[in-house]
């Protein structure tokens, strides 16, 4: 998918675009405040969340800080449970080696399960350039698929489609797949999903190759975890003779019983409930006797920026994401600009600052990215290994606008300043003179003040595109300081302060217990 | 440089800040589980839990189970019935229907024509609502409880339920191949909205069979 994404727009100028869409706004808005209750709920039934956040973060954070030794041991286990393991440092590498292990099969076609690391990389454009089919199964996924569309959301894909589109979809494209839809498909979501089942059915029941990435592996044992409701994870998983799993390197937990804190957060940061329909868990293969599954398991571990961002001492804790997908529920920024803008298969608050340190800031739509917030911070809130996505947002401002050192490719370099951000820079220069400099400082205040009356309602030149959605402050008649000096603080002015106190203790202490009856 | 070498390297040289001695301790403050509650009461949360998920949920004893199993199958019209190699005898010995073993050379279209699939289980959550099956004989390889559309799980209650994640976790083997199962197949891709019934079976009942009647 990730090829689709080249080329995209700076983030203002898709989101302009998107926020005139008035049908996908009303898709976002119904689909984003539907999931936001549920989950505050959810969040609720769990008297310990708090704690369950913390252990999640520490978890994270400590594999993190010794990945090297995680994913050794990782692949001992994996290893000697039997399964195979691959490292692709980037996705070329990752596509070359899914490749290879698809033909070696014999096969042509292969059966998706929903991924976000084998989204990232391209493969199915990959494998289509080499004569492989990919079909993907995850109802979302096939809505994009059918759609010759893009994901615009983590969880569900397709959540920029209502129902109407989904059938219109369905019934013109099915048939160019595979089994057509039914006649007569209504946009029922049940009649939908029943489309879905009829159309993949034949594909799970004669699929010979499986791909998947995973939510989390285990080190101590081996184990990859796949989390999921509809139960094509689990066709995917069990059905085919030979599984490929695809999986980012920041997805190690160390032990089995970290999973006891993952497997309460996910669920219930995700899709609301206490728990998904279905999680599969798998340690390498079965022993042929008792075969439960594919007899040949191969793993694929996937840098491609991950070192990268890890070498940011601020920006690594994007690392700990469990690609849950709360943070975009609660965005007020996604809600309005829908998952494109982004421009990456990684939306919302997450993907802007998750894209532009896996891809670096070297792009104009990367280089956009961290400002594509209103900083509110209600990200970090629902965040459920508490990643502080403002604070990198910040730290990413910084390094579009200054320049500095950064690691590319496992290499550091030293980035410039970007080119768009010099009226800015020579702002702030200005201010900082401006702050140093008291007497300077004083007779440009009064200087504003006095010609207040002349003063334009928006701003000329370049700045005119900043004030056409917001107002200018008005200047005060005269400047805060004059007025402190002038009344001793405020002390020697009647009324005002005196008022102002007044009011609000009023309405506090006569309100109460007694306004309810 | 192998790709191996070359991403560990990269790791190595990311983390030159951090030190190698840093051990912190995970804090697990939070709970093993979330309040109080009998054997009975946990089985009665397992109950709720599962019924709120879309579960069928049925209760008998080990006297009425093949009773009650015959009953759900001819319910749900079903003409066969899978059945895992060790899957008691007697659980169904009160039905005609005609049982399908697994046999390893199986094809997936072959489980597709089967109605029905019945099936023991490793242990149920009680907060989550969860059955996990962990590929024991009496439960089978993992898609014969994937392909039929309806799937009886018959739990024993209470020795089979714990009430928590964190409780269930210590009781399984990570080297068996898991399922948990938590309700029937549903899906929240269209509109952020659940239905039920998407490609596993669409019809989950879970028997909580209480363990008196001379076992």
């Amino acid at each position: 998918m990730s090829g689709t994404f080249v080329g995209m727009p700076a983030f203002p100028k898709a989101a302009h675009e998107a926020v005139h869409n008035a049908t996908l706004r009303g898709n976002l808005r119904h689909a984003t405040h539907t999931i936001r209750a549920k989950r505050a709920k959810a969040v609720t039934e769990v008297s310990d969340w708090a704690e369950l956040r913390e252990a999640g973060k520490r978890i994270k954070d400590h594999t993190l800080r010794h990945l090297d030794r995680y994913l050794v041991q990782l692949e001992e286990s994996v290893t000697a449970a039997g399964g195979t393991v691959h490292w692709a440092a980037d996705a070329d590498e990752a596509n070359r080696i899914v490749t290879y292990l698809v033909k070696a099969t014999g096969e042509t076609e292969v059966v998706k399960v929903k991924s976000m690391a084998t989204q990232e990389i391209g493969l199915n454009e990959a494998l289509e350039a080499e004569g492989i089919r990919a079909y993907e199964t995850d109802l979302a996924e096939l809505i994009v698929q059918l759609g010759k569309d893009r994901p615009s959301h983590i969880l569900v894909p397709a959540i920029h489609r209502n129902r109407g589109e989904i059938r219109d979809i369905f019934a013109k494209e099915m048939s160019e797949w595979g089994r057509p839809a039914p006649e007569g498909l209504t946009d029922t979501p049940a009649e939908l999903a029943e489309a879905a089942r009829l159309h993949l059915r034949e594909k799970f029941l004669r699929a010979k190759v499986g791909v998947s990435g995973a939510n989390f592996m285990v080190a101590d044992t081996g184990t990859l975890v796949v989390v999921e409701s509809e139960g094509n994870g689990r066709m995917c998983l069990t059905l085919p003779e030979t599984l490929i799993s695809v999986v980012g390197i920041e997805k190690i937990v160390p032990t089995w019983q970290d999973l006891e804190v993952f497997l309460q957060t996910l669920p219930r940061s995700s899709t609301a409930e206490r728990m998904n329909p279905y999680t599969s868990m798998w340690t390498g293969t079965t022993d042929s006797g008792t075969a439960d599954g594919p007899s040949t398991f191969h793993l694929v571990l996937i840098d491609n920026g991950r070192t990268d961002t890890l070498a940011d001492e601020v920006g690594r804790q994007a690392l700990r994401c469990i690609r849950c997908s709360a943070c975009l529920n609660v965005c007020p920024v996604y809600e309005r600009a829908g998952g494109h803008a982004y421009g990456s298969v990684y939306p919302g608050p997450i993907g802007a600052i998750l894209s532009p340190q896996l891809r670096g800031t070297g792009s104009e739509i990367d280089a956009s990215l961290p400002y594509a917030s209103s900083l509110c911070g209600a990200c970090y809130e629902v965040c459920p290994v508490a990643i502080d996505i403002p604070e990198v947002l910040v730290h990413l401002r910084e390094r579009v606008a200054q320049g500095g050192q950064v690691t590319e490719k496992g290499a550091k370099v030293v980035l410039k300043p970007a080119k768009g951000h010099a009226a800015e820079r020579a702002a702030m220069r200005a201010a900082r003179w401006a702050f140093t400099h008291p007497a300077a400082l004083r007779t440009g205040q009064r200087l504003a003040s006095r010609t207040r009356r002349f003063h334009p309602r928006t701003l000329p030149g370049p700045g005119m595109a900043w004030s056409a959605s917001r107002a200018l402050p008005t200047l005060p008649a005269e400047p805060f300081r004059d007025w402190w000096q002038r009344t001793n603080g405020g002390r020697t002015e009647q009324g005002a302060a005196d008022g102002a106190r007044a009011d609000g203790n009023g309405e506090w202490t006569g309100g109460g217990e007694d306004s309810g009856k | 440089m192998s790709s191996r070498d070359l991403i560990l390297g990269r790791v190595r040289r990311a983390l030159a800040d951090v030190r190698r001695d840093d051990e912190q301790a995970v804090p697990r403050t939070y709970l093993r589980e979330h309040g109080e509650r009998n054997a009975a009461e946990t089985v009665d949360l397992l109950a709720e839990n599962l019924a709120d998920y879309r579960a069928i949920v049925h209760r008998t004893d080990t006297a009425g189970l093949p009773g009650v199993i015959a009953e759900l199958l001819a319910a749900h019209g079903s003409s066969s019935v899978l059945a895992p190699p060790a899957l008691p005898e007697e659980w169904l010995s009160a039905t005609e229907v005609t049982r399908v073993a697994d046999r390893a050379g199986s094809t997936p279209h072959e489980l597709d024509e089967v109605d029905s699939v019945v099936t023991a289980c490793a242990l149920a959550i009680a907060e989550t609502g969860t059955i996990v099956l962990d590929g024991s004989p009496d439960q089978g390889r993992r898609r014969i409880t994937l392909v039929p559309d309806h799937h009886i799980c018959v739990v024993r209650a209470p020795d089979q339920v714990v009430p928590s994640v964190p409780l269930a976790l210590e009781r399984l083997d990570p080297t068996r191949p898991l399922t948990w199962i938590s309700g029937p197949s549903a899906t929240s891709d269209i509109e952020l909205d659940r239905v039920e019934g998407v490609h596993g079976p669409r019809t989950l009942e879970v028997v909580l069979v209480s363990g008196d009647g001379g076992e």
